[in-house]
Formats: structure tokens, sequence, C-alpha cells
């Protein structure tokens, strides 16, 4: 039997009801009250269901996906940590979900307490100087950055146009750079995964204006050369920033502001467990050193005299880049990643990474028997392979992670980083059990054995989920943009659009 | 048609035919695994050796196609812009994605022969 849900329009029978709608108190005809050119001329075609339906039609869709609430979501890079239910409890009291962002500050006090304290604590546990709260996300936090190292460059008169990478860094980071209007220039790396410092040197000329460095870096292990970079781009008057987006590694533990960076984002939906995936609201405040205070976006909290006040006042902020975001970022967001540090404390959050990164030893350890350990040294938050050494018989590492579904566990990152053949990426994050960690790495045996004896099924895996293998190489080279329903009503709803796009022209 | 043994390689596995034909190696179009979509440079433009001229998207990832030589593009393979597969089906003939003027011969001399080539992607392989 197929597993699949169809969609509620395929579900829909002429007439079945879920509510009835009161007839309308409004005696006049329509055309009265909103101009007859807005009114639709027929009702609009939408699936007759019960209630019911619609509820066991969400339910079962909810149950088809994996969650961090329902599975091991082991998603290198990602950060998938479990979303505690009291940042959604904190989130959702009523005093800070009604506030409205234009009140008057007078009526914010609360709001804008937690978002100046909010500040305050990623000061201490990065060692910046300020913070602004806007960016929505980790990518668009970069380009915040980015935008204060120009204004930065330009307030001082430098023209300087490249922005240099290591290859070893996030894919969004030359997106963000191009985005800005820098030049790309890529920084190698060793074959041991660190920054390759004679190329580093070789590109750092007088035209960089700034290096971004993703630490830990994506093959999760640290710069032990950090310190270095940081002093010889300064010396040529170049900054540095910090791709926050792996400090789950970091917190509590080293400060970034110590290491040389001058700016850095942090994404709270990684780090400071607030939920993330499937593109809903993230949040990527970035840190920045003294010098780069007036180049904030605006408006920005303050304290004064005992009470918090929101500023964007020109006079006061003249150099601010501007507002990158509306109102004052997601602030849902940043209220559970508040409650989170509030919640763990100083000292739990140094726990928090402390156990991140024993649980990515623990994987590292575990699986290098089975697979090849990208860097040879202990890594950070998370542990990269290359999966070569277990793939026999015509198996690839997606073959692989396809096959971890049928045991229940999200799929690992594969081939990313690209500097690694068949490459895995895995961060358990400090969330999982010991328990947890081992039947993963028992699963991954056990394939690794279904590779030798049973080849073929591994490579059709999945075949315990609603879907099975699908072609990806079909969907990009020939996607099917139009959902092919069987139900008669849609195709009918469909003739009459497409009859009426081809109708007549006036 | 190119015979490989007479193409001259890139470590950044573009392959050169002595008529300025160029295209990804067979061992890059094994490594990306099936194409998916070829963006190609325009006719006229004068590129750099080094520079990224066009991008070869797979399943797997999208990749920088760098040219080996400096020069100006005098033609583009349209086929494999509509059937990205040619790459993966035939890398040295009709998978060929653009044809250079060389402007300076004497940078050929840093490519790779196929035997040295090959040998390189060892090392490379066991490097890792």
């Amino acid at each position: 039997m197929s597993r699949l849900e169809p969609l509620l329009i395929d579900q829909s029978v002429k007439g079945r009801r879920g509510v009835g709608i009161p007839k309308s108190p409004v005696s006049q005809p329509l055309g009265h009250l909103i101009p007859e050119k807005f009114l639709r001329k027929k009702k609009p075609h939408l699936p007759e269901v019960t209630e019911f339906q619609v509820v066991r039609h969400f339910t079962r869709l909810s149950q088809l996906n994996f969650s961090i609430d329902t599975h091991f979501y082991p998603l290198g890079s990602c950060t998938m940590k479990y979303n505690p239910k009291l940042n959604e409890a904190m989130a959702g009291l009523p005093g800070l979900k009604n506030i409205h962002p234009l009140a008057p500050d007078v009526v914010s006090q609360g709001m804008l307490e937690i978002l100046y304290n909010l500040e305050q604590w990623l000061i201490r546990v990065t060692g910046f100087d300020a913070f602004t709260l806007q960016p929505a996300a980790g990518a668009h936090g970069e380009l915040t950055g980015i935008f204060l190292a120009q204004a930065y460059h330009r307030a001082r008169g430098n023209k300087k146009s490249v922005v240099l990478i290591p290859d070893s860094a996030h894919g969004t980071n030359p997106a963000s750079a191009a985005l800005a209007g820098f030049k790309v220039v890529q920084v190698k790396s060793q074959s041991d995964g660190h920054i390759d410092l004679s190329d580093y040197r070789q590109k750092l000329t007088d035209e960089v204006a700034l290096i971004m460095i993703t630490l830990p870096n994506t093959l999760g292990i640290f710069e032990g050369q950090i310190e270095t970079i940081t002093r010889e781009a300064h010396a040529k008057g170049a900054l540095v920033y910090l791709d926050g987006a792996n400090f789950n590694a970091l917190a509590g533990l080293v400060r970034p502001g110590d290491l040389g960076f001058d700016i850095c984002h942090i994404n709270l939906h990684k780090t400071f467990s607030t939920p993330h995936g499937g593109g809903g609201p993230g949040a990527g405040p970035v840190g920045v050193k003294k010098e780069l205070e007036p180049f904030l976006p605006v408006p920005r909290v303050l304290k004064e005299k005992e009470k918090f006040v929101m500023r964007d006042s020109k006079h006061q902020f003249p150099q601010s880049i501007g507002q990158m975001r509306s109102f004052f970022g997601s602030t849902g967001v940043l209220l559970r990643a508040y409650t989170y540090m509030v919640t763990l404390g100083e000292d739990g959050v140094k726990e928090m990474s402390r156990r991140a990164i024993i649980n990515a030893n623990f994987i590292r350890v575990r699986l290098s028997k089975i697979f090849k350990v990208a860097a040879n040294e202990p890594c950070m938050h998370e542990a990269v392979f290359s999966g070569v050494p277990a793939l026999k018989n015509g198996t690839k590492t997606l073959d692989i992670a396809k096959r971890l579904l049928d045991y229940g566990y999200y799929a690992p990152t594969v081939y990313f980083p690209l500097i690694v053949p068949e490459c895995l990426m895995i961060e358990p994050t400090e969330t999982e059990t010991p328990e947890t960690l081992e039947a993963f790495c028992t699963t991954i045996e056990k394939i690794a054995r279904e590779i030798e004896t049973d080849p073929e099924m591994v490579k059709h895996a999945p075949h315990t989920t609603p879907v099975q293998r699908l072609d990806e190489v079909q969907a990009a080279r020939e996607p099917v943009l139009k959902w092919p329903s069987w139900n008669s009503a849609f195709n009918t709803f469909y003739e009459e659009k497409t009859q009426k796009s081809q109708g007549p022209q006036k | 048609m190119p015979n490989p043994q007479q193409c001259k390689f890139a470590k950044t596995h573009e392959w050169i035919a002595s008529d300025g034909t160029i295209g990804i190696s067979d061992h890059a179009q094994k490594e990306m695994t099936d194409v998916v979509f070829v963006d190609l440079p325009k006719v006229g433009l004068e590129v750099k050796a080094g520079d990224a001229c066009a991008v070869v998207e797979s399943v797997k990832a999208a990749f920088d196609i760098y040219s080996p030589v400096s020069g100006k593009i005098t033609k583009v393979n349209q086929a494999v812009s509509k059937k990205p597969a040619l790459v993966n089906q035939s890398p040295y003939e009709n998978g060929w994605l653009f044809v250079i003027e060389k402007s300076n011969p004497a940078e050929e001399a840093v490519l790779l022969s196929l035997t040295d080539y090959e040998k390189f992607i060892e090392e490379e392989t066991n490097g890792h």
C-alpha cells in the first residue's frame, strides 16, 4: 500500500463540508461595497472535505517527516540540536508575543531589555564590542558583515576590492562577497585541511579588504594558525570575518574577538537552539570590534538612565549602513535564543560546546575503522570522512546516506566539503546520548556489511520510506513542474484556466 | 575528434586540444557524476589562463571550469547546454565545451600530458 498522502484537493467531494459558514449578515449586494472589478466571478476552487479529513491529512504529513523531535538528525554543518520546549513557552508569553513593533518604547520596556541583554550575552561569549540582532539568518549576517567592512574601508578612503576566502569555507561566503560587489579570490587548503599559509601570503595583497574564515572549518578542525592569519591581515590593512556557523564548537571555550577577528555572525538557529530547517525564520546577529561599531545597522537598542530605548537617528548614527531588516529582526527567534542562554548560564554554554566536541570525536574514532577520517587530528563539533574505504561493488556515499533512512536516521551531509572525495559530514551535537551515537555507528557498520553481501539492495535504498529512490538526474534535466492530479475536479479547474488564458484577447 | 593522448591537461581537470578545443577529462566527469546543467561563456569573451569561464553542474555540486590558456572564445558547444549528459557520455568528443583562440601558446608548457595527468590523479587520490 502506498504511504503517500493524497493532496486535500484530491480528497475533495462536491458538497462535503467541514464547517457550516453562517449566512452573510450584509444585505446589500456586494457590488455596492466593493468595486465590481474586484469581485470574483466564480467560486474559489477549494477542497471540499470534513474537519477530520483535514486533521488526519496534516497529522499524517507531519508523521512522514523527519525532525529533531522524532529522529537523530546528524546533518553536518547545520547543528541540528534539540530545541527545548521552554523556549517556545517564553516566546509565546502574551506580553512578548502580542507586542506591536511600532509601540512606543515606554510600553515595550520588557522586550527592549531582553534584546539589550541578549546583545550583552553575545558580546560576553564572543569577545566583540557591539552587536546587531537584525540579520535574518547566517548568509544575511555575512552580507551585513561585508557591508560593514565596505563602509569601514570607504570611511578611511581605502580602495580595496578583493575578499579572500579559503576553499574550506562555507559556500555562502563567496556568494555574499560577490553580492556586495567584491572580487572573490580563493585560498587553498593543504591536504591536512589547514589553510595553506604560503598561498594565503601570496594572495594577501593591498587590494584585500576582508578575509572570511569559517572556524572550525568545514572539515570540523580548528585552524591552529588563526592568530598568524589575523595578524598578517591587519598588517595589510585588511579585516577578518568569522563565519560563526560552527560556533557550537567554540561557545564558552574560545572568544573569536580574542583571536583577532573584527566581525562575525552567530547563527542563533544553530548554536542557540532556535528552530531550524524548513526555511523558517532564523537569526544571524553580527558582532564587531569598536572601530566598526559606528557602521552597525539601525535601529539600535540603547540603555539610557535605566530605561531602554530604540534609536535610529541619522545624527546619532551618521555612519550607519542603514536598516538590514524590517523592525528589529526575528524577535520570536531572539527570545528563544535568550531563553536558552539564560537557562544554561555561562557554565552551561561551556558544557554545551564541550559535549558537542566529545560527541563528534566519539563518532570520528568509532567510524574511523569503516571510513577514512578527512583530517588526522581531533575534530571539533563535526567529524568529516571520506566514504571511499567502505565503498565496494560500485556503491557510492549517496547509497549509504539513502540506506540510513531505512534505519530511521536522517542522512548526514554528503559530498560537502568538495575537497574530500565521497564525503560524509556528521554533526551529532551535544543533544544525543551515548546510546544513540552507539546505535548509529553500529548501523553504519551494518550498512558496510550489506555493501559486501547485498550491494544491489543498498544501491536501491531507501525501501521503507513513503517514496523510494528518486531519479535526481531526470528531475534536474527534465523537471515536471505540474502536479499530475488524477482527480477530475482538479483537471477541470486546470482546463478552465488554460482555456481562459487561450481565449480571445481584448 | 581530439585524441586524449594528444591533449594537454590542467590540474583543474580540463583538457585542451591543439586546435584550442576545451573540455573536461573523463576522470572529472566521473567524479562530478551526472551532469545536469552547463553554463557556457559568451563567444568573443577574452579570458586569461586560470579564469573561471564556464560552470558544469551535477546532482552533487556546481563546478567552475577554468580556461587552461589565455585567449578569445571563438565557439561554444550549444549541444551540451541542451543535452548536458553529453559531458558524461563523451567527454573528449561530443561533450567538448568551448574553443579558444590561444593568445600565448607558451602557457601550454605548464600543462600535463595524459600520462602525467593520470599520475597526478593517482597522487591526489592517495593524498586524501
